[in-house]
Formats: C-alpha cells, sequence, structure tokens
C-alpha cells in the first residue's frame, strides 16, 4: 500500500484508489459484493486486495500472479496454499462451488491464506471482480 | 544373475483418441521387436483395456507387456501407473473408469478402438478417455502403490498435463517412483532444470502415439528379471538393480 492509499486520497463505495488510480478494497467488500462464502479466514478479511489473477496451472501462477492480488482458481490441491504463500496472494477463491481438500484447507490455516468459494465459474466471477473496479496487473 | 533390459513404459495404442488407429496390439509388438525393447508398458489414457490384447499378442514374442494406464487426475496431472498383472491393472481401470465421465466425439477427439490380438476391432469405447477423472493425484498414486503398481509422473517436463506445470513443484510426500521426462528435453537441459529432484530417478519412454515415435527414448534397467518389483528395485537403485536413461534428441513427439 502507498502512502496515498493509506491516506485514502479518493473513496468510492467499493474501495480506495492507490497512486497508479489502482481499486484498493479489502477481502471482506470483496466478499459481500461478490457473495462469496468463507470457507476459512474470517479473521483475515482486513486484508487489501490489490488486483486479481485467474489460473489453473500453478507454475503459470507462480510466474505471474502479484503480491497482494486475490487468486482465483479451479485447483483444490494443497499446494495452492503454498503458491500463495510465495506469491504473498491475499487469498484464494475457488470458482465452480469447489471446495478445497482437507489437507488443504488445514494447510491454510496454518499459513493465514483465506479460503474463499464462490458457485461461479472463473469468467463471471473474474468479470465482476473487474467492474468493482479490481483490475489485473496493468 | 542380473542383466540389461530394454524398456518403454509409456506406450498408446489405438484406444487413445489421440493415437494412431495404426496402433493396433500387432503392428506394436512387431515394431517393438523391431527396436529389441524387451519390455513394454500398455499405458492408454485412463482405460486399461487393450492391454490384455497386446499381451496376447507379444506371447510367442519374448517381449514382457505390463499392463498399466496413463491416469488424469483432477489436478489434469498425467500419472503412469504400471502393473505386474492385468488383476491389478483392471482394478485400477474400474475405479478410474468410475470417476470418469463424458461421452467421445470421434469426429472430435477421434475413435478409441478396443482390438483384439489379431488387430480385429472388438468395439468402440464410449466414455471419454482424453478427460480427466475426478480423483485427486494423492488418491491415484495412493491407489496404484496399495496395488504394488509403480506411479510415475508423466513428462514432467511439459507444462500442461505435466506434473510441474499443473502443481507449480511436487509435493514432497507424495509416493512416487519415478519421473518421466519427454523427448522433448535432453538430459543436461533436464539434469539443470529438475535438479532439485534428484531425490527420484528419472526415467525415458516414449509416449508412442505412431509406430514411428517406437524405439526412441527408452529406458536400460539392470534386472535380474523383467518384473515390475525389479523395476521399482531398480528405480529406487536396491539391491544392486540400476538404470540408464538419455534421452533421444531430435525426435518429434505427439502428446
Amino acid at each position: 500500500m502507498s502512502e496515498a492509499c493509506k491516506s485514502g486520497n479518493r473513496r468510492t463505495i467499493t474501495g480506495t484508489y492507490d497512486n497508479d488510480d489502482r481499486c484498493v478494497m479489502t477481502l471482506q467488500a470483496i466478499t459481500q459484493r461478490l457473495g462469496l462464502s468463507v470457507c476459512w479466514g474470517n479473521d483475515l478479511l482486513h486484508r487489501e486486495v490489490t488486483g486479481g489473477y485467474v489460473g489453473d496451472l500453478l507454475s503459470d501462477v507462480i510466474a505471474n500472479s502479484k503480491s497482494g492480488h486475490v487468486w482465483m482458481t479451479m485447483q483444490v490441491h494443497v499446494n495452492i496454499v503454498a503458491v500463495a504463500v510465495l506469491k504473498e496472494l491475499s487469498a484464494i477463491i475457488l470458482v465452480n462451488g469447489r471446495q478445497p481438500a482437507e489437507e488443504t484447507l488445514r494447510k491454510a490455516q496454518d499459513e493465514k491464506v483465506p479460503i474463499l468459494t464462490s458457485p461461479l465459474p472463473a469468467f463471471e466471477l473474474a468479470g465482476r471482480l473487474y467492474a468493482l473496479g479490481v483490475g489485473g496487473s496493468t | 544373475m542380473p542383466r540389461w533390459f530394454k524398456a518403454d513404459l509409456h506406450v498408446h495404442t489405438c484406444l487413445s483418441p489421440c493415437a494412431d488407429v495404426l496402433m493396433s496390439p500387432r503392428r506394436i509388438v512387431a515394431e517393438v521387436l523391431r527396436h529389441h525393447i524387451d519390455i513394454v508398458a500398455i499405458t492408454d489414457h485412463n482405460s486399461v483395456a487393450n492391454a490384455v490384447a497386446v499381451a496376447k499378442a507379444a506371447a510367442q514374442s519374448g517381449i514382457v507387456v505390463l499392463p498399466g494406464m496413463e491416469v488424469c487426475t483432477r489436478e489434469e496431472v498425467h500419472v503412469l501407473a504400471v502393473f505386474e498383472n492385468q488383476e491389478a491393472a483392471q482394478e485400477l481401470g474400474s475405479c478410474v473408469y468410475e470417476h470418469l465421465s463424458g461421452v467421445n466425439d470421434p469426429d472430435v477427439f477421434g475413435w478409441q478402438v478396443v482390438a483384439n490380438e489379431k488387430d480385429e476391432v472388438e468395439r468402440f469405447e464410449d466414455r471419454l478417455l482424453i478427460g480427466a477423472t475426478d480423483l485427486s493425484i494423492d488418491e491415484v498414486v495412493d491407489k496404484i502403490r496399495r496395488l504394488n503398481g509403480l506411479a510415475i509422473a508423466a513428462h514432467i517436463d511439459r507444462e500442461g498435463f505435466g506434473i510441474i506445470g499443473q502443481l507449480g513443484f511436487i509435493p514432497e510426500k507424495l509416493p512416487l517412483d519415478a519421473l518421466e521426462i519427454s523427448g522433448h528435453t535432453g538430459d543436461e537441459e533436464a539434469e539443470k532444470r529438475f535438479r532439485n529432484y534428484s531425490r527420484y530417478s528419472f526415467v525415458r519412454n516414449s509416449d508412442a502415439h505412431a509406430l514411428g515415435q517406437l524405439g526412441a527414448n527408452v529406458t536400460r534397467y539392470f534386472l535380474e528379471e523383467a518384473t515390475v518389483e525389479e523395476i521399482r528395485k531398480a528405480i529406487h537403485k536396491l539391491d544392486g538393480r540400476s538404470l540408464e536413461a538419455t534421452s533421444a534428441c531430435g525426435m518429434s513427439k505427439k502428446d
């Protein structure tokens, strides 16, 4: 977070804009606006989201997601938690109604990675997130 | 006395929709003989239905045919399963079949021919074999191991369907026997790229989808006899068994 953003130089219903005019929302706001279920991480919803990334190839997510991104994926394998930690992602959203594997949930709790879920497919969810003003890497 | 066996543990037949329809049992056996391969595993996508026919076709040839399959897990990782006997292979086959959905459209994906040992068409498989099962990679590897099969992560150098591409890295606790490097990646590059995984043995197989692809990319195993247990010993470097896998570069492969 930049200084300007912390002080909130511009506010909308959905979030705060930072210096580069990127919308920064909290997980709480996104969860409410997109009707997500919180599988784990209720205490971490104050985290800020700087953008989003969609991907099911974990090698690609490692290569291209950015710190603070919320990550939408179909993958429920425990490795997703490691990727989120490695890339300092704000949260993982499982799409298409997928639920995390047991081990994944345990690991997410250990590593403090919020796991959210949505019945929507990734395209739909990413579109709605974008419409709220949360962008990608540009 | 142990001796060297030349093995190819990843061969498709005309049952795989993406394979050439000429990959019939007799033709495969003839080609395998021509390349002096001693052990061949039949590993179609998500099915073992043609393994028996190839084994029968090879009955008088001296070639050891091991039944197996290339399972596509829920994470869309390809895992090779190789068994000593048909019963174990069939058991995994039934389990995978129950967890596979969709109907094949031959015009889109290709024919899925179940053949007999005389290279005759027995039937067409209509389940969508090219799809993914809804079994996790942990469940698949666990099941293979329980059935005393070999679990090999297929073509780990490929982004699509390779374990590293799909899962970012190889989960430490996953009890895989070995990692397969495809013909796309040479030895030097493989050594550099997969340095972190030196705890595993690397093997090479043809992943042949057409007759012309057989013979390239094989692994030589130093074994007492041509069995799965002996191969496992070689993979895990036990009792003086060993293996030698080197690439045959310049060969193009179809996936």
